[in-house]
């Protein structure tokens, strides 16, 4: 009970603030937004050159609405570290709320501004050709709840071992690019050689990807979602652990 | 809030309190075995160099750091067994600032006081409350990236005490401060105490001990060199030194105070006569009195007392001054 009241006023606060910078907001959406109005035509081809069986948007828009869950959400820990230097983070830990909340807070709010900005991303692409039923929006939305909360809390944990924008920004440009390249965002991986489609099967974000696909079209009897969202489920009860763990200790 | 506050004994008591830094090459004994007692309702100063382990034992008793060794009690928790409940009773003001740029003055202090359990109404009134003791109203609904570092220092300590602690800890509350605002946060402190709150600083200002301190430990190298009020600090190290300027003979005069038993010594010349008594308060009128009664006068005279750098000097072999400037 404790732990739900503090997270729902970590939460709040770190949204109200975030709410008043919303440039930032816009800015995690500028790249995916150039990649659907710039690259996302060029796609029609392949997209039927590899068999995917849809339209290219309806391919195209749930690998744009990941790479914002994984770019958005992993830099939550950038944040942190001037949360850190600033002095709040240890303001905080000197009070009675639980630690759990210190994590759960931040990570619920970088849940909601993804889904806001996943939104908008499938307004943007209606246009250019998207075919979307809002069931299917609420579906991916759901989906986006747990890629997020599987993201964020390892974006806060890295933030609180690495306490350094320069040291931090780096190594998630190291890990985020090659899951997104190689969960088959920008093209299909049927395109691709063997091994680079093994490598593509072997990352989780593969999946996630793959389900938001399905959920997209509608294809509520395809394998893929279930595999994609217990994948994620996993993940993100992993991330919240790892994530609570180091809130709890010691910050030095 | 009602919260259990001692009435009598100490607010902090350590044992032995020790920490050790370990990193992959070395080991860094920043704090190596602290015994304190702080008494409920007095303002304590922890005074020493930078690094001398003065922040590793705030935020041990902050709960911030765990002790490699050591008990503590903290407002009558226990600081290893009870966190918790330390937790409900101290407020921590954080040596670089506690507060979010994008964040108003009035809406740090109310989070802050729903983060203490308060409900909304108790955290705005409090809110209110606190900006007003403060003077910090006219700002309150500004971001705190406009205030200037007198007015952000002091909304840092409204936030540590929105929840009325019993005990405060401060670290280093004046630094990087004007001397006006520096004046402005004594008199905060000042008043904290007077509302009951005991309240623990460190410093590594001499001033700022000899000025705000009820009571002191000084702390170098990790351990406890001194510990007492500045007054009893000070008499320790040497007597006080009493100038006077002569009208008249200063030969006589020299006579005359020479023959006190309470003079240890006096140099004079040209009119001027230098006495080093045990303790300064009570020699000047005894002083005046006598040479009154010879029928001698002094045009003025001043007490001046060993200043807590001689302390520190003769308990280290270095000078704090030196280190601070440093």
């Amino acid at each position: 009970m404790k732990t739900i009241r503090d997270t729902w006023l970590i939460f709040r606060r770190s949204l109200v603030l975030t709410i008043r910078q919303p440039v930032w907001i816009v800015m995690g959406m500028m790249v995916p937004v150039l990649y659907l109005v710039l690259f996302g035509p060029l796609l029609e081809g392949a997209t039927q050159a590899a068999g995917t069986g849809t339209n290219a948007f309806n391919w195209f828009v749930p690998g744009l609405i990941i790479q914002i869950a994984i770019f958005g959400t992993a830099f939550g820990g950038f944040g942190l570290i001037a949360e850190l230097r600033n002095g709040v983070v240890e303001r905080m830990r000197v009070t009675p709320i639980s630690r759990v909340s210190m994590l759960l807070g931040r990570s619920l709010r970088d849940v909601v501004i993804l889904m806001v900005q996943a939104t908008i991303m499938i307004v943007l692409a209606i246009p250019f050709g998207l075919e979307i039923e809002p069931g299917s929006i609420a579906a991916v939305l759901g989906l986006l709840v747990l890629i997020g909360l599987a993201v964020a809390p390892l974006s806060y944990a890295g933030g609180l071992t690495l306490k350094s924008e320069d040291a931090f920004a780096p190594v998630v440009n190291a890990i985020a690019l090659p899951l997104l390249l190689l969960s088959g965002i920008l093209l299909p991986m049927a395109l691709a050689p063997d091994w680079l489609q093994f490598l593509s099967t072997i990352n989780p974000l593969t999946h996630a990807v793959d389900a938001a696909r399905a959920l997209f079209n509608g294809d509520w009897g395809n394998p893929d979602i279930a595999l994609g969202v217990t994948i994620s489920a996993i993940f993100a009860v992993f991330a919240v652990w790892v994530g609570s763990r180091a809130f709890s200790r010691a910050v030095a | 809030m009602a919260l259990a506050r001692p009435t009598s004994g100490p607010m902090i008591e350590t044992r032995d309190l020790r920490r050790t830094f370990r990193s992959r090459k070395s080991e860094v004994e920043a704090v190596r075995g602290v015994d304190l007692s702080v008494g409920t309702g007095e303002i304590f100063g922890f005074l020493g160099p930078n690094g001398a382990g003065k922040t590793t034992t705030l935020r041990m008793l902050a709960t911030l750091l765990t002790p490699t060794a050591g008990e503590a009690t903290v407002a009558a928790a226990d600081l290893r067994r009870e966190p918790q409940q330390v937790r409900e009773r101290i407020g921590y003001v954080p040596q670089g600032g506690s507060t979010d740029p994008a964040e108003t003055g009035r809406g740090e202090l109310v989070i802050q006081g729903r983060l203490y359990g308060m409900n909304k109404a108790d955290a705005q009134a409090r809110a209110a409350e606190v900006l007003a003791a403060l003077d910090l109203e006219a700002a309150a609904d500004r971001t705190t990236s406009t205030y200037s570092g007198g007015m952000k220092r002091r909304l840092d300590v409204g936030l540590g005490i929105v929840h009325k602690p019993s005990v405060l800890f401060l670290d280093e509350p004046t630094t990087g401060l004007d001397p006006q605002a520096r004046a402005r946060m004594w008199d905060e402190i000042r008043l904290l105490r007077a509302g009951g709150t005991t309240v623990f600083l460190t410093t590594h200002y001499l001033e700022e001990a000899d000025a705000l301190a009820d009571r002191l430990a000084i702390i170098d190298q990790g351990k406890i060199v001194a510990e007492g009020t500045a007054d009893e600090l000070k008499r320790q190290v040497a007597g006080d030194v009493v100038t006077l300027v002569v009208n008249g003979s200063t030969e006589q005069v020299l006579e005359t105070v020479r023959r006190q038993p309470f003079v240890r010594e006096a140099t004079g010349e040209e009119g001027i006569v230098r006495l080093y008594v045990d303790r300064g308060e009570t020699a000047v009128p005894q002083l005046l009195r006598i040479l009154d009664g010879a029928g001698l006068e002094a045009a003025s005279i001043a007490l001046t007392r060993p200043s807590l750098d001689d302390v520190f000097l003769r308990q280290t072999g270095r000078s704090l001054r030196d280190e601070a400037a440093a």
